[in-house]
């Protein structure tokens, strides 16, 4: 019963891997709360977006995944 | 109206790809190609593009749809790359045709504005063996903002 949390870019770095798997359900404090004070902090900034299976959430703080999910947190792009 | 979006992980020519672009498109007025390559900076060794499977193709599919119906495109092609790049490789090639030169053309700088600062890419440099993330700069978000979408 888990949900996978994935870190994308600068992210991995500070979580020092790409992805981990957290129990189902999760929720936004519960997802904070597991990521340790530094990661949560940045989870938590304006600039980072949360997915849940691929779509952007509009209001990170009303994180519901469950059992099979993939949560991503996506840090501001820097692209082509 | 044929869309082609496609996501490399190793270095590609971009020639390769826009000769039968264009050919697949008889009766086009004009096709635009741009052609972004890793810029040969002094210490730059490398670059690194890092996307997120689920996320950054579909998002890329959509913003093709979106060029297309826009700017009344006839073909429109996005050729990517992911992962290490040496300076003076491609990085991305975008391709539009269309029945009068300032659909094709528009279609291309609104496609380039979008994949630089609204699409799902991280990028890093290697310089003096130390890998760096880049931040995004102010302009990429206020040639976005040109397009008020």
């Amino acid at each position: 019963m888990a949900v996978t949390v994935v870190f994308l870019g600068k992210l991995a770095d500070f979580a020092g891997e790409g992805e981990r798997e957290l129990p189902a359900p999760l929720d936004w404090q519960g997802l904070l709360g597991a990521l340790g004070p530094d990661l949560a902090a940045t989870a938590s900034g304006e600039r980072t977006k949360v997915a849940v299976n691929g779509a952007v959430l509009a209001d990170k703080s009303a994180l519901a995944a469950g059992d099979g999910d993939e949560v991503a947190l996506l840090p501001p792009v820097s692209g082509g | 109206m044929a869309i082609t979006v496609k996501l490399l992980e190793t270095p590609f020519n971009p020639g390769q790809f826009v000769g039968p672009f264009t050919n697949a498109h008889p009766g086009l007025g004009g096709v635009c190609t741009f052609v972004g390559e890793v810029r040969g900076e002094e210490d730059v060794e490398a670059l690194e593009l890092l996307h997120y499977e689920r996320m950054t193709l579909p998002g890329i599919e959509a913003l093709a749809q979106q060029a297309a119906e826009r700017f009344d495109l006839m073909g429109l092609l996005v050729v990517h790359r992911t992962g290490v790049m040496r300076p003076g490789e491609p990085i991305v090639l975008v391709s539009a045709c269309a029945k009068h030169r300032r659909g094709a053309i528009d279609a291309v700088d609104f496609c380039m504005d979008h994949l630089k600062s609204d699409s799902w890419f991280w990028k890093r440099e290697l310089r003096g063996g130390q890998w760096s993330w880049i931040e995004p700069r102010a302009e990429d978000h206020s040639d976005l903002a040109r397009w008020g979408d």
